[in-house]
């Protein structure tokens, strides 16, 4: 019974996302494209074919910005389709129209509605993922060095951090205010972007060591330099790290947003 | 009885301590309408909130068809159906689109939804309209659109908090329609309003909640046979300190039942005597009887009887 009734609200949003393919792709692509173009196309060709960033070197023989930039993209794609997929709506279902007391009302408990909402963003965010490796693969002026050295180790790190940005995605939409919502781009998202290791590796930080270790609590950290040691031959922090602090974040945002559900949710 | 509640009480806040619903016992048998009437703030929508599992209370119990709402939320859900104040619809997808998801919510298989889906849309004569979004719709087509998708997965309760909060007078009846409609479904409703209108037309039973309490709960009927008057005379008089000497005057009027004063004047509560209204005329005039309305006994009467206020204040 359960299992049915969690099946027909991944459904009914399957068919709402299918609808909505085309604004989904464009959200999708905008940031990394415009990035990458700015970035590793334009600025380079400035420049005289030299990649301008420090860390560039620090991507392996060859590889330029543009490795660096792959995964760090991949990640910032994952958590924005979180919090696109989950925070967003949610707020507008909390505060306007009370979508969702229609969804709650399914014979299925609480927090299973909640996990739902995570496991559907997970999937937004696994098929952001695999649309912007071709963006970030192709689009850099020098040649960007992908290699994958464990399948398994990379879906895994891609599924994990799939479900760590819907748990944030959720943990957010549920804390703030529906008023408030706006604001949490400039606040949390725009902050943990840029201190998430997604235009430079974790060990390129090692001159300024207050940064390096205060970005650690950083989930969107993880997402970056997994997807970095899972696909490119760059410097990166240790594996088992990298999938002990997903699982973490996992573990913790998905309990905090599931607690933050029921108390928006039952009176 | 397919609603128990049993000793139900809520306070919201742990500090400041609001209480909604103080202690309120209710059995709906099956098959029936039932409704909650009070003013707003009584504690009606926390009662149904509680007994549609989406409050917690702070003590008491709810059985709907034998299960927990608090224990079995989950199992519970299944025999519920919800229409609750606010338009709740979901704004993504059609109307036909919004019952069949509920429908698959519920465990249908696809053909068995779709089939559902039809079936409602023909009997709420939605069927032109499937293809619209909930944000095309009027007032009173939303809230058909929620009575049809509410009922979708075969509830044996229906809850519809303040039903016609919104409506026009036309929307109104059609939902009355709809309404009176479920009763040959077998689905009992259970409803809160604050129009007594609404709960004397459509309600086999009526439970009026002041304060976060039952007052008295019965049929309409005798609850209006409660009073004890058919008419009611409400009279309006520039002389305020003469009120008491004509209450009292008007009290020996045969066919006057009770007297009593109201804030600026006297309401008069009668039987329906030939003569009368004359006879009341005569006796207030001496005291500047500036206006008077006269009204059929209602629920209305049975509240202010009861509280002293009026439904509206």
């Amino acid at each position: 019974m359960y299992a049915r009734a969690f099946a027909g609200l991944f459904l009914r949003d399957l068919y709402v996302l299918r609808r909505e393919l085309f604004p989904f792709a464009i959200r999708v692509c905008m940031n990394p494209l415009l990035f990458l173009f700015v970035f590793t196309y334009v600025l380079p060709h400035m420049s005289g074919g030299a990649a301008m960033n420090p860390t560039a070197k620090m991507a392996g023989s060859g590889g330029g910005f543009g490795t660096v930039l792959l995964p760090g993209l991949m990640a910032v794609a994952i958590m924005f389709s979180g919090i696109a997929a989950v925070a967003l709506p949610l707020a507008q279902e909390f505060g306007i129209t009370r979508e969702i007391d229609d969804r709650v009302m399914c014979p299925l408990p609480v927090w299973a509605v909640a996990a739902e909402k995570i496991v559907f963003s997970a999937m937004q965010s696994v098929i952001a993922a695999c649309i912007v490796f071709p963006l970030a693969y192709y689009i850099p002026s020098v040649p960007v060095q992908a290699h994958v050295n464990s399948w398994p180790f990379l879906i895994v790190v891609l599924l994990l951090a799939s479900l760590v940005a819907g748990a944030l995605g959720l943990t957010i939409g549920t804390a703030v205010k529906p008023q408030q919502i706006g604001l949490i781009f400039g606040v949390v998202v725009v902050p943990i972007t840029f201190l998430g290791c997604v235009y430079y590796p974790w060990a390129a930080l090692k001159p300024i060591p207050w940064l390096q270790f205060g970005v650690l609590v950083n989930p969107i950290v993880y997402m970056s330099e997994g997807l970095r040691a899972g696909l490119t031959p760059s410097a990166h922090m240790p594996d088992w790290l990298i999938l002990a602090m997903l699982c973490f974040f996992l573990v913790f945002l998905g309990w905090r947003g599931i607690k933050g559900f029921y108390r928006r949710v039952l009176g | 009885m397919i609603v128990e509640v049993r000793g139900l009480k809520k306070v919201y806040g742990s500090k400041t301590g609001v209480t909604a619903v103080d202690g309120i016992d209710l059995n709906v048998a099956d098959g029936a309408i039932y409704g909650l009437l009070g003013p707003n703030g009584a504690g009606k929508t926390t009662t149904i909130s509680i007994c549609t599992t989406r409050v917690l209370p702070t003590a008491g119990q709810v059985r709907i068809a034998g299960v927990d709402v608090v224990a079995e939320a989950p199992h519970a859900r299944q025999y519920i159906g919800v229409v609750p104040q606010y338009n709740t619809l979901d704004r993504a997808c059609t109307i036909s689109e919004n019952i069949f998801f509920h429908c698959l919510f519920f465990g249908f298989s696809r053909p068995a939804a779709k089939a559902r889906t039809a079936e409602l849309l023909e009997q709420f004569h939605l069927t032109e309209r499937a293809e619209a979004y909930p944000a095309q719709l009027s007032g009173g087509l939303a809230q058909r659109v929620q009575i049809a998708r509410a009922i979708s997965h075969r509830p044996r309760v229906l809850f519809l908090d303040e039903p016609s909060a919104g409506l026009d007078p036309q929307s109104r009846i059609a939902m009355w329609d709809a309404v009176k409609g479920l009763r040959h479904q077998g689905i009992t409703v259970v409803m809160t309003t604050h129009y007594m209108e609404e709960a004397d037309e459509l309600c086999d039973r009526v439970a009026i909640i002041d304060h976060g309490k039952i007052l008295v709960e019965d049929t309409p009927a005798a609850l209006k046979q409660s009073v004890g008057a058919q008419k009611v005379y409400e009279l309006h008089l520039r002389d305020q300190p003469g009120r008491p000497e004509l209450c009292a005057r008007l009290s020996r009027i045969e066919g006057v039942s009770k007297a009593e004063q109201t804030g600026d004047g006297v309401r008069v509560l009668a039987h329906g005597a030939d003569g009368l209204l004359s006879d009341v005329v005569s006796a207030a005039s001496p005291f500047g009887l500036k206006d008077m309305t006269i009204t059929e006994a209602s629920l209305e009467t049975v509240f202010i009887q009861l509280t002293g206020r009026d439904l509206r204040e």
